[in-house]
């Protein structure tokens, strides 16, 4: 068995942004163990400008936003094992993984930081009724051929739901010479940022149907015909509402879940995010394991991702210098009205440095909000938003000496003006 | 009064803009830039991939090294679809030099070695 003091599984920009952080804190027995034969992750296929502008304030596309972070890994030396899948961890910290060269090996771990990022959900995980003709993908696997491989999918496209990557690629598919039809969601608002709906909807005079989803999807052996119909407050399907597409691919943007796989057989507790339970170290509830980035919680931007990912190293190297006591006074941190799930789950105050970050999404678009942030009974931020809609993650830092220690409830909710 | 939302960056800001092009609603001065742009000439910035020639199946990504006028969107991507590249290329050299007469280069955004 090989021994490492920190092993990252996953090298996309979580993983290196974390190895590389790590790193400059002083740790140097580092391995990050990456599936793919190339660090950077998503961002490979992410050939679209907008990542980066908290980072490196400039605009950057997905490949130029990653190699800056792979080649500071080999400036610095940070070792990396390629095409190389984890296939397990134990509780112990022994992470098992395979490759061709090697076969199996096992590593044995001081610290581990899961950076495994997200996947799609799919038809099956959707239920779409009909027939189950070939030409239906994921807005992500229609990317991957398109911007990796050079093909389209389809012709005349339709695609289900208004997720970041349905959007992006209703452009794609656009530029690249198919016709994107429409676009549908089931929700009267849509799934993605604003700046998506403009610049890859509006720009190309695609129709966004809102409150819309596919009732049927019509095709022998290839897809020939989606329809799509209106839905009521209860999601229910309003009669004569039907709209035909006659085409021969439907993408399905219509979210993403965090990849916890390897999480699955460890005595931890997942949380709303689907991600694992954290604490403000970004650990999960097994002392030594921590998580960030898209397995942790879907994120939209890649800035956040890089930020949460630096929190989870500076969580691991504070365990391995034995900093971590979890001791203390405990805070649980719970959802309130109107809001869909806050990160981290639980605060060990003494572990804490001189501030934390809560980082969170609201239920619905809303707009002239107060967000309260309360430790029991009191009121210890209250922070006024002129809009605020889900698809865009909010975080909000606060300084150590605002917790009281009075009661064991933080809670994160919505105040809507009367 | 015009309402817009700024796509600068991803923050999309609701900005209004009164007929003396007077900007609110942006919370830095990107959006100002981008709603005066945006009613007098409006421009984006073009992504897409090129072949290259040594590899099937594996595309170069490139984007304009600066935004173009939103009417040569299209024409610089008729550009982009006849090109093809030679390997080895770096992040930033010129795929297409002055496309389509705009003052503006077409770059590589990837390292490809061989
Ligand atoms: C299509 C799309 C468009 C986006 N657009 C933008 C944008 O415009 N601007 C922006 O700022 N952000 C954008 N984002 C968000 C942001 O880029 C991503 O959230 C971020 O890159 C995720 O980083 P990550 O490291 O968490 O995950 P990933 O990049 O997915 O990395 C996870 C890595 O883990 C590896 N892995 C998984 N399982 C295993 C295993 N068992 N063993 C070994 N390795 C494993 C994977 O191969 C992968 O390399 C976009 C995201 C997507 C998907
Ligand atoms: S005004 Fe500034 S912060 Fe707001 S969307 Fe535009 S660039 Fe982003």
């Amino acid at each position: 068995m090989i021994n490492h003091r920190l092993v990252i599984i996953g090298g996309g920009s979580a993983g290196m942004a974390a190895a590389i952080k790590a790193y400059e804190l002083g740790v140097r027995d580092i391995l990050i163990i990456e599936k793919n034969a190339y660090l950077g992750g998503i961002l490979n296929q992410c050939i679209h400008n907008g990542f980066g502008l908290h980072e490196f304030k400039e605009e950057l596309t997905g490949p130029e936003f990653m190699t800056r972070f792979s080649k500071k890994v080999d400036e610095l030396g940070i070792s990396y094992a390629l095409e190389s899948n984890v296939l397990s961890i134990s509780d112990d910290k022994v992470v098992t993984y395979s490759n061709a060269k090697d076969g199996l090996v096992e590593v044995k771990a001081e610290a581990i930081i899961l950076t495994t990022g997200c996947y799609e959900r799919n038809a099956g995980a959707i239920q779409i009724p009909g027939d189950r003709p070939s030409g239906i993908y994921t807005a992500g696997q229609a990317q991957l051929f398109a911007n990796c491989y050079g093909y389209l999918v389809g012709k005349r496209v339709f695609i289900l739901g208004s997720g970041d990557i349905g959007l992006i690629m209703a452009r794609r598919m656009t530029l690249e010479g198919a016709k994107v039809l429409g676009v549908a969601e089931l929700m009267p608002y849509s799934a993605g940022l604003n700046r998506n709906i403009v610049q890859c909807l509006k720009d190309y005079n695609i129709p966004l149907y809102l409150s819309h989803t596919v009732k049927k999807v019509t095709g022998e052996s290839h897809l020939e015909k989606v329809t799509i119909a209106k839905v009521d407050e209860k999601m229910q399907f309003i009669e004569g509402t039907e709209i035909d597409f006659e085409c021969d691919c439907l993408l399905l943007s219509v979210g993403l879940l965090p990849n916890v796989d390897l999480f699955n057989k460890l005595p931890l507790s997942l949380s709303k995010t689907r991600g694992a339970k954290v604490n403000q170290a970004m650990e999960t509830e097994i002392p030594g394991i921590f998580s960030a980035g898209n397995v942790l919680h879907v994120h939209d931007l890649v800035d956040y991702v890089v930020e949460e990912a630096r929190e989870a190293a500076v969580g691991a190297i504070s365990y391995l210098n034995g900093e971590l006591k979890h001791t203390g006074h405990i805070y649980d941190v719970n959802p309130g009205i109107g809001i869909n799930y806050v990160v981290p789950q639980k605060v060990f105050l003494d572990d804490v440095k001189d501030s934390l970050s809560f980082k969170f999404r609201v239920a619905k678009p809303m707009k002239d909000i107060n967000i309260l942030i309360t430790e029991g009974n009191n009121i210890i931020k209250k922070i006024f938003k002129p809009a605020i809609v889900p698809s865009e993650m909010e975080i909000v830092h606060l300084s150590k000496d605002l917790f009281k220690k009075e009661s064991n409830e933080i809670k994160v909710y919505v105040e809507e003006k009367k | 009064m015009k309402e817009l939302i700024c796509i600068t960056c991803p923050r999309g800001c609701h900005l209004s803009v009164d007929d003396n092009l007077n900007v609110t609603g942006n919370f830095c001065p990107r959006g100002a830039m981008y709603a005066k742009a945006e009613l007098t000439h409006p421009v984006r910035m073009v992504t897409s991939t090129v072949a290259i020639a040594s590899i099937s199946e594996c595309r170069l990504p490139v984007k304009t090294k600066e935004p173009v006028p939103k009417e040569l969107i299209f024409p610089v991507m008729d550009e982009i679809r006849k090109t093809v590249v030679k390997v080895p290329v770096k992040i930033g050299d010129v795929v297409i030099k002055n496309v389509c007469g705009s003052g503006v280069d077409v770059i590589s955004t990837k390292e490809i070695k061989e």
